[in-house]
């Protein structure tokens, strides 16, 4: 047994930490922030430079056929640096999508250019208030044309790819569809969301064309596949930013001084700072396990998912709401990025559906691992 | 990063089960023995084959086995009906460790070997009335008599006390130092005259600790682990060791009784496991449980690529010891009005594993460091906060306020 990265990956996390201080700093986040862009276009290109987009792709389609213990610490840093990029929708769903079920012309098509950063994908699913299933769908495909609406798709807008669930006459009753999004029948409305450094649209489908990806009618099945996975990935990001809440939370209470002495030397702050780092240790040491389980494609991948998402999920929310209280009155203004992490952590926390779903699918996975 | 056991790691799980299977003692031969010498019977048969304390040099009785290798037996050892040899573990957990650093060769050949045999047992003789949290406010005094040392005053919380052989015993030997200075380390035959234990009873209803009071006892300065003065440092030593023997507690209340427990009782007429509310609340601590273990495994790796067990080991107790007192609230609770029942033969499934851990815990959240002082511990020492101003730094201890 060896719980522990290699020497790579932690070379490469190095790297990719001096990669993202120098190019995406607070004051890049801030800038999407405020501003109208929908993403940083520019840190995206630097990213796609560095071959982040390309990190599983095998080689024959363009990428760099690495393995998911090198995308997890790179979604970790990320996670630190909460940068206003479309990684998440681009390479934890749609590259994904394409890899577990893509057929060869797909593969062929899309793998380069998601790889090179030619075209950035998105992925579809929710349809509106509350949990969507199989069952609930109303999207539909019929004579090779997709009709419906999907509801606060994160990166939709930006992306040229779209994976899209829809309703199937047969199977599970649902089919995963691959949508190029610069065509007529495709149509956004931008949502304002809790967190404007992410971007999320409204999306219409009018007679779009599209085709299957996958088998017809065992779509549910593939997405819960591709969800697994994607939770390992988004379970790093949420830890890296739960620990950047962290650290700000120790530098400004070593730094402010009440009653004439630093507030990091009060009992109530330091606990509620021990209380982060236990909650991210935790967080750290499950998402370790879930990084193995993808890694290997262990039979445990579904409950190593749903652990590390649900500790991720929790970790980040308490740190990021307690790093403002750890800020006081500075920690709720705009001029600080305490707001940052907050507003991030919620929204990755529902992205791929909320803590009790995915304390719901970790219960139904203990059951198949007959847990001891 | 791998989760399966090595080629190497491999061959010594199927040694390790392949001895335990042949050697586990069987009732016949346990027959009309008590638990201590239930235990003290297993124990003597591993240490005579070499399994017992594996980590130690073969000298003293270990056979020089690696962090994983232990952890590989202790898993090995979980799965088969073996004698509870918990009263060991202070001596081989914590007397031991101080031992292998503090004393000399002689002492070390002398009393190693016989606690991983079992032959001795040992106790902590640590707390005082006047100095839990604050240890180091302690004032049972030793003074110099001759080439002996003459013991006054009295310790507190000593699990064991009453069947132990030999006690580490931290006293003040100068109050007229600061508190940490004035301090020196020990081990008492607990045999010794002046001597006397007292039980105390707990809200358990069990008595496992005692007070234990010294009046004029003898202590060869022979018997002094470290410098006069040195025995803070001598302290830290074993409570380092504390804090990574301590386990988790709750025994049985885990994930998997209380779900079973769920699967077995209804709401609303429909089995609990199917409430979301119920399933909600068995997931996180789920994620808990698996977040410990895992943590244990990252800890072990370091461990086994040389590097030194830190202050993070608190984090297993701090968490683990309020999720069990959780869990066995909540599994009182799934069982209404027939939860209170504390009876080991009323339930069938459950016996009185819920009940009794509703009972033990409120101990185990104070015993090797309070929740408190473990936060404290992460804060300052993983985290690299500051500590709290003191009102006792850098005075003499004779000097110190002390409420009374």
């Amino acid at each position: 047994m060896n719980f522990e990265f290699g020497e790579e990956q932690n070379l490469l996390r190095d790297q990719a930490r001096g990669f993202l201080t120098d190019n995406c700093p607070p004051a890049v986040v801030r800038r999407v922030l405020e501003g109208e862009e929908l993403y940083a276009a520019d840190l995206w290109q630097k990213i796609v430079e560095m071959g982040w987009t390309a990190v599983v792709i095998p080689e024959e389609y363009g990428g760099l056929g690495l393995s998911y213990l090198e995308l997890v610490v790179i979604a970790e840093e990320l996670g630190r640096a909460c940068a206003p990029v479309p990684f998440g929708s681009s390479v934890y769903l749609a590259t994904e999508a394409l890899l577990a079920a893509g057929n060869e012309t797909q593969k062929g098509q899309w793998l380069p250019k998601l790889a090179a950063g030619e075209a950035i994908g998105s992925f579809a699913y929710a349809e509106g208030n509350g949990q969507t299933s199989a069952a609930s769908l109303q999207t539909r495909f019929e004579g090779g044309k997709l009709s419906g609406h999907k509801a606060v798709v994160a990166d939709a807008q930006i992306s040229q790819l779209m994976i899209v669930a829809a309703r199937s006459a047969s199977g599970d009753g649902a089919s995963l569809y691959l949508v190029p999004t610069d065509q007529e029948g495709v149509s956004f409305e931008p949502v304002k969301t809790l967190d404007p450094a992410t971007n999320h649209a409204n999306v219409s489908f009018s007679g779009a064309s599209a085709e299957l990806l996958g088998s017809e009618g065992a779509g549910w099945a593939l997405l819960e596949q591709l969800l697994d996975g994607a939770a390992v990935l988004y379970a790093w990001e949420q830890l890296g930013g739960s620990d950047r809440c962290l650290e700000m939370a120790k530098d400004y209470a070593m730094g402010r001084y009440a009653f004439g002495r630093p507030i990091a030397s009060y009992q109530a702050i330091k606990h509620k700072l021990a209380n982060m780092y236990v909650k991210n240790t935790l967080a750290r040491s499950n998402a370790y396990f879930g990084a193995w389980a993808l890694n290997t494609g262990a039979d445990e991948l579904p409950l190593a998912a749903a652990t590390a998402r649900v500790g991720s999920t929790e970790a980040y929310y308490f740190s990021s709401k307690e790093n403002i209280q750890t800020h006081g009155g500075m920690g709720y203004t705009w001029e600080f990025d305490c707001q940052f992490y907050y507003r991030r952590s919620k929204v990755l926390a529902v992205t791929i559906g909320s803590e009790g779903v995915w304390q719901e699918k970790l219960i139904q996975a203990s059951a198949q691992a007959d847990v001891a | 990063m791998d989760f399966e056991d090595s080629q190497e790691e491999a061959t010594f799980r199927s040694e390790a089960r392949a001895w335990l299977k042949a050697n586990v003692p069987s009732e016949d031969e346990l027959a009309g023995l008590d638990g201590m010498a239930r235990a003290k019977f297993w124990q003597k048969r591993k240490a005579d084959a070499g399994w017992a304390c594996i980590r130690w040099p073969q000298e003293f009785g270990g056979r020089d086995a690696n962090a994983i290798q232990q952890v590989i037996l202790g898993q090995e050892e979980a799965k088969v009906a073996a004698p509870e040899t918990g009263v060991f573990s202070i001596g081989q957990g914590m007397a031991a460790p101080t031992l292998m650093t503090w004393a000399d060769e002689d002492a070390k050949k002398q009393f190693l070997p016989r606690l991983a045999s079992g032959e001795d047992i040992w106790c902590q003789l640590f707390s005082e009335p006047a100095g839990g949290s604050d240890l180091a406010a302690l004032r049972t005094k030793a003074e110099k008599d001759g080439d002996d040392w003459i013991i006054n005053g009295q310790k507190i919380w000593t699990s064991g006390a009453h069947y132990s052989d030999w006690g580490i015993l931290v006293v003040r030997t100068d109050p007229s130092v600061p508190k940490h200075k004035g301090l020196s380390y020990f081990y008492v035959d607990m045999k010794s005259p002046g001597i006397e234990i007292k039980p105390i009873r707990q809200i358990s209803g069990e008595a496992n600790f005692n007070e234990v009071y010294f009046t004029d006892v003898r202590i060869p300065d022979s018997q002094r682990l470290g410098d006069v003065g040195q025995g803070w440092q001598v302290s830290l030593t074993t409570l380092m060791n504390e804090r990574a023997s301590i386990g988790a507690g709750g025994g049985g209340t885990k994930f998997s009784t209380v779900k079973k427990l769920a699967e077995s009782v209804q709401i609303n007429g429909k089995p609990a496991i199917e409430d979301s509310h119920v399933r909600a609340q068995l997931a996180s601590w789920y994620v808990q449980e698996a977040g410990l273990k895992y943590t244990s495994y990252r800890t072990l790796s370091a461990l086994s690529r040389g590097a030194i067990p830190g202050p993070e080991n608190s984090i297993g107790k701090l968490v683990g010891a309020v999720k069990s007192q959780d869990m066995a609230s909540f599994a009182i609770d799934l069982l209404e009005q027939q939860g209170i029942v504390r009876d080991a033969g009323a339930d069938e499934m459950f016996g009185s594993l819920f009940q009794d851990t509703y009972m033990s815990i409120p101990g185990l959240r104070i015993a090797g460091g309070t929740d408190e002082i473990m936060a404290n511990i992460i804060a300052e020492r993983v985290l690299g906060l500051p500590q709290e101003p003191r009102m006792d730094k850098g005075i003499p201890f004779s000097e110190v306020p002390t409420g009374n």
